[in-house]
């Protein structure tokens, strides 16, 4: 009665730093970010479920959560392992019998302890299987074994490692000269750099696709790599950046004999890093993740990265979806891994450039 | 503070990435054997046309020469991809695109499939955009209170924006499902029929809008919540004390303020939303029919798949003036606010 604090398993469920209980907006915003991790996260749930799946538990009606496998038994006399099943008996026992066939709705049993006795026969509503928790790693094995993804994940590698270490070389390079130099045109260039921002692939696709073809990169993954490396939002982000680096250490270095090479590779780069980490990271996932531009640059499916493979393979394997999902997760992992590591960088990197 | 550490754990965290470049920046240090001697030639204060160079050559023959000769083909026709092959037709190219004999009607166009892929366009805009402001405002405002778990909650908002649209596409593929998938199992499950969701033109549109708020959402509510945690919290300290509720304070400092991070979240989705379709490609490929035909898989299915490079490129600069419009529309907005 002196005491104010509620007490009782509700109440310590909605106690709160500071002594405050949860009021009711505190339980609807509660239940919106739960109910909003569902529908984020379950979909990827789902599908990394699934993909351990053997494809007669991907096509079970109505599906369950977690991968099953049947469990089956070896009885001397019979060459296939047969299915094991409970049986409610007409006596109202439960037995556990393996199946030695199935005629309609009528099912033979045999009791595996005792092979050598009659076989039971019993209808098929009164059995069901005997099923154990099995995570099926073939649809991993047969996707890397039997498929070209590994040449694939190859190609998405070298493409996209390649890619961002180009990008963060020539734009940085770029960015350095529009932001410590005076020079005639500077202006020029920075606009017309900026003013493409609002250029996507998707407007420019047909002269794109001759320009590629008369450089000689069409089926070549240097057309995946140099075309998408000038970036302006990279120019943009890393110039606003050095910006604030001041002028007179690049005076000092002059002063000591510094090439102006020198300068940008031993003063500049360093100090920019921050700026060019998340220029890193931003590069890795559009070049992971580009779709419409290899799609139209490479046709010959030894070059395709993963993104293209990923969709030829589902125009391919219409009905084989235990290797497309397998594909699938394979495909997200790496990203997923990334953003494991680099979350807050990621995500502060987004909300102060606004950038994706 | 926060973010000298962050900085620090960042350096930490890449140190293996640096081992691995050694070897690339080593050769590029380098890279001065080539410099010096051009500098003592041209002199330091031209070194900066060298800096730009290589960035600028990329981006004039991959970006700029091609939105140039994207109006070279828009003028002429013919099936050759060869700019010597083209015969100039002038402007007979948006004649076509744009001949219709009721505006109303896309039946009555001699190119029904473009304004097919228009009106889907409009209508994947709107439902899209409406939704994605609505439901990054509210889960910013969500991620905005003192709640417990508030990293985690914001990663996983925003986790699905880093996947690939193919990925996408595929994880709901498998979801949306006839036979086996996860939703018409929760049909059956409370005593309703299982529905062909990706084969019905209605119910593949409304799936194209929800997949692509899905993907997305988590990129504006990032914006979104940058700008909530932009208001100074006086403004709700001065509010309260005036004796404003949580309603009021919301609708009289929150909303106001936000208006401004609003505009551009509109914008930018808009901007996105006209250009949607790798996604789309993947899921159902603009069918069933033509239900989710959008105008980009038109321009690809002209350009790349009936080789009419010239209706493609027409209606490209169609999108490059919209996208334009937009744009403007933004830079516009954004100087008005920085002058108020």
């Amino acid at each position: 009665m002196q005491n104010p604090q509620p007490r009782g398993i509700v109440a310590f469920l909605t106690r709160r730093r500071g002594g405050k209980r949860l009021d009711t907006s505190d339980i609807i915003t509660y239940l919106y970010l739960i109910a909003g991790t569902v529908v984020m996260f379950g979909p990827v749930l789902w599908l990394v479920m699934s993909s351990f799946k053997p494809l007669e538990g991907l096509y079970e009606f109505p599906p369950t959560f977690l991968p099953y496998q049947q469990k089956t038994v070896q009885i001397a006399g019979y060459d296939q392992p047969l299915d094991l099943y409970d049986v409610k008996m007409p006596d109202g026992t439960v037995r556990r019998l393996a199946q030695i066939s199935q005629v309609g709705i009528g099912a033979r049993m045999i009791d595996p302890n005792a092979p050598n006795e009659k076989p039971i026969d019993v209808r098929i509503e009164q059995r069901t299987p005997v099923r154990t928790i099995h995570f099926e790693l073939t649809n991993y094995t047969d996707s890397v074994q039997k498929f070209p993804f590994l040449v694939y994940l190859r190609n998405s590698v070298v493409v996209t490692v390649l890619a961002t270490l180009i990008t963060l070389l020539i734009n940085s390079m770029a960015a350095y000269a529009l932001s410590k130099y005076e020079f005639r045109g500077r202006d020029a260039i920075f606009v017309i750099i900026l003013s493409t921002l609002m250029v996507p692939v998707s407007v420019i696709l047909i002269p794109a696709f001759l320009v590629i073809a008369k450089v000689g990169w069409s089926n070549n993954l240097w057309g995946l790599i140099i075309p998408g490396a000038a970036t302006p939002t990279g120019v943009f982000l890393l110039r606003q950046y050095m910006l604030t680096i001041p002028d007179d250490l690049l005076q000092s270095a002059r002063i000591d004999g510094a090439s102006e090479w020198r300068i940008y590779w031993q003063i500049i780069l360093p100090l920019a890093g921050p700026a060019l980490a998340v220029l890193a990271i931003f590069s890795v996932m559009w070049r992971w993740n580009d779709f419409l531009w290899p799609l139209i640059v490479v046709s010959r499916s030894d070059l395709f990265t993963l993104q293209v493979g990923l969709n030829a393979f589902q125009g391919e394997l219409n009905q084989q979806w235990n290797y497309i999902l397998a594909m699938t997760v394979l495909t997200l992992l790496p990203i997923t891994i990334v953003f494991a590591l680099l979350e807050r960088y990621i995500t502060t990197g987004i909300a102060t450039t606004g950038l994706k | 503070m926060s973010d000298s550490k962050a900085t620090m754990n960042l350096r930490g965290s890449l140190s293996l990435g640096d081992l691995l470049l050694k070897p690339f920046l080593w050769l590029l240090s380098l890279a001065d054997v080539i410099f010096l001697p051009l500098q003592n030639l041209i002199g330091t204060r031209r070194m900066a046309y060298l800096f730009v160079l290589p960035n600028l050559l990329v981006f004039g023959i991959f970006i700029l020469l091609p939105m140039l000769l994207n109006f070279y083909y828009g003028f002429t026709s013919g099936n050759s991809i060869l700019l010597e092959n083209r015969p100039v037709v002038g402007t007979a190219n948006f004649q076509k695109l744009f001949a219709c004999q009721n505006y109303f009607d896309v039946n009555s166009c001699s190119e029904d499939l473009f304004w097919r892929g228009v009106t889907n366009t409009g209508v994947f805009v709107v439902g899209q955009v409406t939704g994605i402001v609505l439901l990054s405002l509210v889960t910013a405002l969500a991620l905005n209170r003192p709640v417990r778990g508030r990293g985690f909650f914001r990663a996983v908002f925003f986790y699905p924006v880093l996947l690939s649209p193919v990925v996408v596409a595929l994880i709901w593929k498998w979801i949306l499902q006839y036979q086996y998938g996860l939703l018409n199992a929760f049909l059956v499950a409370i005593g309703f029929n299982k529905i062909p969701f990706l084969l019905d033109a209605r119910w593949a549109q409304f799936w194209v809008i929800a997949i692509s708020i899905w993907a997305q959402m988590g990129f504006f509510t990032l914006i979104l919540l940058a700008g909530l945690q932009a208001i100074p919290k006086e403004m709700y300290e001065a509010a309260s004390m005036d004796g404003a509720n949580k309603w009021q304070s919301f609708r009289n400092v929150t909303l106001p303020l936000l208006m401004p991070t609003m505009t551009v979240v509109l914008i930018l989705a808009l901007i996105r939303g006209v250009q949607v379709f790798d996604q789309v490609f993947v899921l159902t490929n603009g069918g069933p029919g033509t239900a989710t035909l959008y105008i980009v898989q038109y321009i690809y299915r002209t350009g790349f798949e009936f080789r009419n490079y010239g209706m493609a490129a027409a209606a490209s600069l169609v999108l490059a003036v919209v996208l334009l419009v937009l744009t403007l529309g933004q830079l516009i907005f954004s100087r008005r606010q920085e002058a108020a």
